[in-house]
């Protein structure tokens, strides 16, 4: 460990040193959010790498190989079509991480933007802001999600929407009230007294200094997106088949066969569980290294 | 006090009516609807004519602004209209379900509370040993696991070992309560895992905190029993944050009830919200979003007088 972290240190420039330098001490100081991120990189690598890893084709029917138990062919069996689970939970891991950090980056960043206008502007702007959020807040999440997709139909890009909408109020709830405190401070006076216009304010001299709850919310939401995307599938109204996704596979077949084949049950749920699991203590680890104060919903 | 939760409650109102505009705009902002999708079930062929006659035996050829006016009209008076697809009146449809489901919610929450206070409580009093490890792997592990894979679990095992599958028909508990029980403790079990997992982290961090303050120290110095120390002293001061987090959570639980009540084939309020959207069927969709946003802020407004009314340092004003 000692010896990798020299050789960073000789070789990289100084930006680079820095960040690998914060990295290790993140990994040392909380050993279980490095064990998160290290999980969430392999699945990263998984959905990458699908075409090399996965041993069969996600898609291609194969009835001639029904229903087989996990085996030295297909290690985690077949399903109602012959095709084999592994390959489809591989090819998986790209659905569910592509939804999770589209609709989590796109949540985040326009609930922040929202925040931090709604500080910055003050007065009206903020109040009706206010309402708007307020109002959006009182739909439960799913509630929220599946109305929109009720309003785009099903679909991967229908489900990062729905799946982002949710996020919005929620991420500029946190943001603003970092953002009310940011506006008192001087540089912000100085800025505009500088003649800066207000854009520029908010993007150049505010944004960056919330990047903490910023970051934070944006990890935070990418295990409940991940959740959400495979309740929306499970319920059929997310990503439509034959797309491989974990939550689609649980639906109808597994269920119905539960008797016969169990294993087409097993592994996609463990698949969600461990993502949602890796992203959580990920996230809780981030959240205490920034700021253990900040509370998410 | 008083005027603070009349203010509450006022600011309600405008809320609701704001969910109400947005749902109602969205819902017939989409392409095609109820009309298209019943031609299209029945793969007949649809004159242009019929389509139009059930449109306006629906209200739907008439304009936004004025089918919007006469539904808020209706809701002031409690009426929500009838369902566009079965042609019954939504308030029936939705008490037949209601009760399904509001025990499924009920019995969730209690089972949360009843597995949240003692296992949080113990992980926190044996902080760092084995014991606290097992609370806290059992309570992380619930926050990833998706309500309805437990519930496929669930069933797979009871499949497997007892040849056993979830009845097809809801027993409602007067009938026989012993039968309802046990087809709803399942369920409930699968929606309350989450719930009760974050109730337990919230217990144990709760409790912690209290543990470290100078009463407790000086309860123990008094010679107090741990038990009273704990029950009394600390459990009782931790109990706010738990009692915030289930109204926080309250969104989630409605999430579980949707899928789990697929899972378990349980005919109540979740089901009948995603059969609505499949079908278009607007006025059902627009009455059950309303009414759970409604329910989501009742019970956070609850909250809210129940942490007054259990911490008397909290003042509204």
């Amino acid at each position: 460990m000692a010896q990798a972290q020299a050789l960073t240190t000789l070789a990289a420039p100084p930006r680079l040193r820095r960040w690998a330098e914060a990295c290790v001490g993140f990994a040392r100081a909380r050993p279980l959010g490095a064990a998160g991120a290290l999980i969430i990189l392999m699945m990263a690598l998984a959905a990458l790498l699908a075409d090399v890893i996965a041993p069969y084709d996600p898609l291609t029917n194969n009835y001639a190989a029904m229903f087989r138990p996990p085996d030295a062919l297909h290690w985690f069996g077949t399903d109602a079509f012959g095709r084999d689970v592994l390959s489809r939970v591989v090819y998986g891991s790209r659905t569910a991480l592509w939804v999770g950090f589209c609709s989590s980056f796109l949540g985040t960043t326009l609930g922040a933007l929202i925040g931090i206008a709604s500080a910055y502007f003050g007065g009206r702007t903020d109040l009706l802001m206010q309402r708007l959020m307020d109002i959006l807040l009182s739909f439960p999440l799913i509630v929220l999600a599946l109305v929109v997709v009720a309003v785009l139909g099903t679909g991967l890009w229908n489900v990062v929407l729905a799946i982002t909408v949710p996020m919005i109020p929620r991420a500029a709830l946190v943001v603003r009230s970092s953002a009310l405190a940011l506006r008192q401070m001087p540089f912000v006076d100085a800025a505009l007294a500088l003649g800066v216009g207000h854009w520029r304010v908010i993007f150049r001299h505010m944004l960056p200094n919330v990047m903490a709850p910023y970051l934070i919310m944006l990890t935070a939401f990418l295990g409940q997106a991940i959740l959400l995307e495979a309740s929306l599938s499970f319920l059929g109204l997310g990503v439509a088949e034959p797309t491989p996704a974990w939550g689609l596979m649980l639906r109808g077949a597994a269920v119905e066969f539960a008797e016969r084949a169990p294993w087409m049950a097993l592994f996609p749920g463990l698949a969600i569980s461990l993502a949602v699991f890796a992203f959580n203590l990920f996230g809780d680890s981030l959240r205490d290294a920034l700021d253990p104060k900040l509370r998410v919903a | 006090m008083r005027r603070y939760l009349l203010q509450r409650v006022l600011l309600m109102i405008p809320t609701l009516f704001g969910v109400a505009a947005l749902v109602f705009f969205l819902l017939r902002v989409a392409p095609g609807d109820i009309v298209e999708l019943k031609y299209a079930g029945t793969g007949a062929f649809a004159p242009k004519e019929a389509i139009e006659r059930e449109r306006a035996q629906l209200g739907l050829d008439r304009p936004l602004a004025e089918q919007f006016v006469s539904w808020m009209w209706g809701i002031v008076r409690f009426d929500f209209g009838t369902s566009m697809w079965t042609g019954k009146p939504i308030a029936d449809e939705i008490r037949i379900r209601l009760e399904l489901s509001l025990q499924l919610a009920i019995m969730a929450t209690l089972i949360a509370i009843a597995l949240a206070l003692p296992l949080g409580t113990l992980a926190a009093v044996k902080q760092d040993t084995w014991v606290d490890y097992v609370v806290r792997v059992f309570s992380i592990a619930g926050l990833a696991v998706p309500s309805f894979w437990l519930g496929i679990l669930i069933i797979l095992v009871f499949l497997i070992f007892f040849k056993w599958l979830p009845p097809l028909t809801f027993t409602p508990f007067w009938v026989d309560p012993k039968a309802n029980l046990m087809q709803l403790l399942w369920p409930a079990l699968a929606v309350g895992y989450r719930y009760s997992a974050v109730a337990t982290r919230m217990t144990r961090s709760a409790v912690l905190e209290v543990l470290r303050e100078d009463y407790i120290r000086t309860a123990r110095a008094k010679g107090l029993w741990e038990r009273a120390v704990v029950m009394r002293h600390a459990l009782r001061n931790a109990l706010l944050p738990v009692v915030a987090v289930i109204g926080l959570e309250f969104a989630f639980l409605i999430g579980g009830l949707v899928v789990t009540e697929q899972v378990f084939n349980l005919n109540g309020i979740g089901m009948l919200f995603v059969e609505s959207i499949t079908r278009r069927d607007y006025t059902m969709t627009q009455a059950l979003v309303l009414l759970v946003s409604f329910a989501f802020v009742f019970v956070n407004f609850l909250v809210d007088l129940l942490y007054a009314w259990l911490d008397p340092r909290i003042r509204y004003g």
